[in-house]
């Protein structure tokens, strides 16, 4: 499969997604279609590779997740963005797709506090258990204080 | 032609061949300013008192103990960041701390020395109090490099604990990222100066929990 005919492929099923750019395709979903899309990219464009799964907060534009997906054989490469909205913090996982995806989506809720609905074992990766807040939001503080080392 | 008569060359007596106190101070007067070894004897020697048969050297118990424990500091290997790295190449054979006594080894329990060697998190610092406690006093922490004394280029992060001394106490810091085994073994040796000047055993300053 060349890049033209998967961008074709991804007209012909996502027509009211924004596409941008061919090497990688930046497709910008609904969130509803998150998992559909995701679907979609596995087992018709061939994108068997999970890379890595990330958030970016827009302050009061609310949070986009951003995952990105090879197919490694064809060289076609896909950047995955939807927008939460202002105040959501709920999106749909994609384990039940890409397995790679759990452990990103972990330190995604980690980092950001996004609430992957699906998502077998949604609990902190990197940070402590006993952790107050999600540090890489825009609206945590640097300076927060941690007891009793801080 | 004058022919000068040859030195006399005295051999110098064993210790077990000084009859009393004037023939010791004699030898201990004739010897060079910075000899090691009478160095060595006055750093842990209080005075000489004269005996019947012999003569008795006293020294105080804290400046003996205080030689014995700078002479042998075990550091317990704990590496946390790329000043780890240092610390290994310190404790090899190029730079060699065997020679000031030190033995890195595995267990804190039977160690006196903890090297914090790199970035101390906030999820990193009960272990590293635990492993200090687990240490038998007296004990010494040195702090090494720019993360362990002050949190370094993390000081602004949201996970660095800023400045390990906010967890232990810290007896020196070296500066430094990470700093060279050549300052790593200045602190060293900065440590055992100042072991040799600890006075009273297990009366540690407390962690200083610093508020910015």
């Amino acid at each position: 499969m060349t890049r033209e005919q998967a961008a074709t492929l991804i007209g012909e099923r996502f027509g009211m997604a924004q596409v941008e750019g061919v090497s990688p395709f930046v497709v910008s979903l609904p969130v509803d279609q998150w998992v559909g899309f995701a679907q979609f990219a596995k087992d018709t464009l061939g994108c068997r590779f999970f890379a890595f799964s990330t958030a970016v907060d827009w302050k009061e534009q609310g949070l986009e997740v951003v995952a990105r997906v090879d197919n490694l054989d064809d060289g076609i490469s896909i950047s995955m963005k939807t927008r939460l909205g202002a105040g959501v913090s709920a999106c749909p996982s994609l384990v039940p797709v890409y397995r790679g995806a759990n452990w990103m989506e972990r330190e995604c809720y980690d980092m950001f506090g996004i609430r992957f609905e699906g998502h077998p074992d949604l609990r902190r990766i990197l940070l402590a258990d006993d952790w107050e807040g999600h540090p890489l939001l825009k609206s945590y503080a640097v300076d927060t204080p941690h007891p009793p080392y801080r | 032609m004058e022919i000068k008569a040859p030195i006399p060359v005295i051999p110098a007596p064993i210790w077990r061949d000084i009859k009393d106190l004037q023939e010791w101070e004699r030898l201990r007067q004739h010897r060079p300013e910075g000899d090691k070894h009478s160095a060595l004897f006055e750093s842990v020697t209080e005075g000489v008192h004269r005996f019947p048969g012999g003569f008795v050297v006293t020294t105080a118990a804290d400046a003996f103990f205080n030689w014995a424990r700078k002479s042998s500091v075990w550091p317990v290997t704990f590496g946390l960041a790329c000043c780890a790295i240092e610390m290994m190449a310190t404790f090899a054979s190029r730079f060699d701390v065997e020679r000031l006594g030190m033995v890195p080894w595995a267990s804190p329990r039977h160690s006196d020395l903890m090297v914090v060697s790199g970035t101390v998190t906030i999820k990193m610092a009960p272990m590293l109090e635990r492993i200090y406690d687990q240490m038998p006093d007296p004990k010494w922490a040195l702090s090494m490099g720019s993360c362990a004394n002050s949190g370094g280029p993390f000081r602004h992060g949201y996970h660095v604990v800023k400045g390990v001394d906010r967890v232990i106490p810290i007896d020196v810091y070296v500066p430094g990222c990470p700093p060279p085994p050549e300052s790593l073994l200045n602190g060293l040796l900065l440590l055992q100066e100042q072991i040799s000047h600890f006075r009273r055993t297990g009366q540690r300053a407390a962690p200083n929990p610093k508020v910015d």
